[in-house]
């Protein structure tokens, strides 16, 4: 079994978030980046499974030189080998491209992607990679297993759970439940990771197709009203009459 | 060039958000100067269709074929792209909800279109195609100019207000061109977590945080949600659906539910980072907590620093004077 992994570089959850260049760019400045949690978690699932069934398990990532730490995380995690394309990730379409441009000449049986990743949350990436591959795929899914040649896969779906057949080759995007919790690479595996292969793709060309012209933070909220506690009945009062709220 | 909007049901029914998503999408025609193009897929019948009109709908697309009941992206994104391509659209709106995520990129392959995912206001202009969409998980905008000739937008929900704008609707059923390939993934089984209003539905949240001390305490989140009423629900934080104080799909936050309702009441919670990137759309925050230096007062608009215990009763009583 041949599993491809997707992975983001983002900012840790706890990061503030800033920019630079006059809205333009992300201010990578003291920020910790990390494997966006979707992704770790599908990532470990992706390893129970390969850990079961055999196979091959690769990661893949689009970026500049400086995600080759998160990828060598995921390597320290127990993936055999990883991807760079050598590129600055302009928007889910031209990482889509990218990833499935690789992906057509390794025929993987499974390529799992997260959810979303935390920067920007489009969840495009896995749908785009099926499209382009003429593949089915799963979204929002927490729980994967494998049946010979055949997934059972569970996916979120608004106010419930739809239980899915499928059979291999196909894509899907990992969430909360897919696995308990990521898995935490131990030493050894720190050590093997810098061994492993590592390899850097130069990208195809696309178009762009979207442009970030500026960012821009939430409104500051105002201040905030505050009410003595001995008073509680006043705040309802304050949310029927001022917020018309209640 | 017209403006296509896929609009989703629930069991053969349409909520709020579907009102909400049509009334974005008909002001964004009228920016265009166009007219707007429905497509419905599923079991829906024409009285229910119908009730698109008075929210701009003027021809809607029916697929109403029983291989259509559950969601095969593939399937979907096939037919509704074969839509945009008769209907000459260059403007494609979706929400942004399971279904919406699942289908829309698909889509936006196929037409090799610009896609745009939670929409949270109308575009700021449609000549360049500049949207405004959340980033870093609501801890940011992004404004983003779509360049591709075909454009797709997602929509957040209750991020748009409903404009009524009647219309008298005519629907076509249509027959999607489909290939067996198409619903290789394969639905078994559909199991409804539970009949209470989803999170991202509520127009007010009642949402408790570890400050409420056990499973058992939490529960008065709930009598204060019941208390409320029916456009009212419960909701938590990371840590308390991870003790399983409460279910997951109460999580609200970061790496789980984004919601934007009317009122949001952050009991014992201090305010995480994550936390608060779920919830910054609310239009209302109020904070019930503790402590006086809890990073949740800096985003609430009401706050009171006191015990849970003694403010919630007291406010349930008042919600009850005020509802009688």
């Amino acid at each position: 079994m041949k599993i491809l992994v997707c992975i983001s570089h983002v900012p840790d959850t706890t990061a503030k978030i800033s920019f630079t260049d006059g809205g333009k760019t992300y201010d990578k400045n003291n920020i910790q980046f990390i494997i966006s949690p979707y992704e770790e978690l599908a990532l470990t699932r992706a390893l129970e499974l390969k850990e079961k069934n055999g196979g091959s398990l690769t990661v893949i990532n689009v970026g500049l030189q400086e995600t080759e730490p998160t990828l060598r995380k995921a390597l320290a995690m127990g993936a055999d080998d990883a991807i760079r394309v050598n590129a600055d990730p302009k928007d889910s379409l031209f990482v889509a491209k990218q990833i499935a441009e690789i992906a057509k000449q390794e025929n993987y049986d499974i390529i799992l992607t997260g959810k979303e990743s935390i920067d920007y949350n489009g969840g495009q990436v896995g749908e785009m990679i099926a499209e382009l591959l003429d593949l089915p795929s799963i979204t929002s899914v927490s729980n994967l297993e494998i049946d010979g040649n055949k997934a059972i896969l569970q996916r979120e779906m608004d106010g419930g759970y739809e239980k899915i057949e499928c059979e291999m080759p196909f894509v899907a995007s990992g969430q909360k439940g897919i696995a308990p919790e990521p898995r935490i690479p131990a030493m050894r595996g720190i050590m093997m990771a810098r061994k492993k292969p590592l390899k850097v793709v130069e990208p195809v060309d696309v178009a762009n197709a979207t442009e970030v012209i500026v960012h821009t933070l939430p409104e500051p909220k105002g201040a905030c009203k505050m009410i003595a506690p001995e008073n509680a009945k006043e705040l309802i009062k304050l949310l029927h009459e001022e917020a018309k709220a209640l | 060039m017209s403006v296509l909007v896929y609009t989703e049901n629930w069991d053969g029914k349409f909520k709020k958000l579907s009102y909400e998503l049509m009334s974005y999408a008909n002001e964004i025609a009228k920016m265009k100067n166009t007219n707007l193009v429905t497509v419905s897929i599923g079991n829906v019948n024409d009285d229910e269709l119908k009730t698109l009109g008075k929210y701009g709908a003027e021809k809607i697309y029916s697929i109403n074929n029983d291989k259509f009941n559950t969601l095969s992206s593939q399937a979907y994104a096939k037919a509704i792209a074969e839509i945009a391509q008769k209907e000459n659209a260059d403007v494609i709106v979706f929400a942004n909800t399971y279904t919406g995520r699942a289908v829309a990129p698909r889509v936006t392959v196929k037409l090799d279109a610009a896609l745009a995912a939670g929409c949270v206001s109308l575009p700021k202009s449609v000549e360049p195609f500049v949207v405004v969409k959340k980033a870093y998980s609501g801890k940011a905008f992004a404004e983003t100019e779509l360049k591709a000739g075909t454009k797709i937008l997602t929509f957040n929900q209750n991020s748009f207000k409903l404009v009524e704008d009647n219309k008298e609707v005519s629907i076509e059923n249509y027959e999607p061109a489909t290939e067996e390939k198409d619903f290789r993934a394969k639905s078994v089984e559909i199991q409804k977590a539970s009949d209470k209003l989803d999170v991202t539905d509520a127009e007010i949240l009642v949402s408790g945080g570890r400050g409420l001390k056990s499973a058992e305490k939490i529960k008065i989140i709930d009598e204060m949600a019941a208390v409320i009423g029916n456009n009212c629900t419960t909701a938590c934080t990371k840590p308390v659906a991870d003790l399983e104080w409460r279910p997951h799909y109460e999580h609200v936050g970061q790496t789980g539910k984004v919601v934007a309702p009317n009122l949001y009441f952050a009991i014992g919670i201090s305010g995480a980072i994550q936390h608060l990137a779920g919830i910054n759309a609310s239009k209302y925050i109020v904070a019930i907590n503790t402590d006086k230096d809890a990073p949740i007062f800096e985003a609430a608009d009401y706050g009171i620093v006191g015990d849970a215990f003694e403010v919630v009763p007291q406010l349930i009583e008042a919600i009850k004077e005020l509802k009688s």
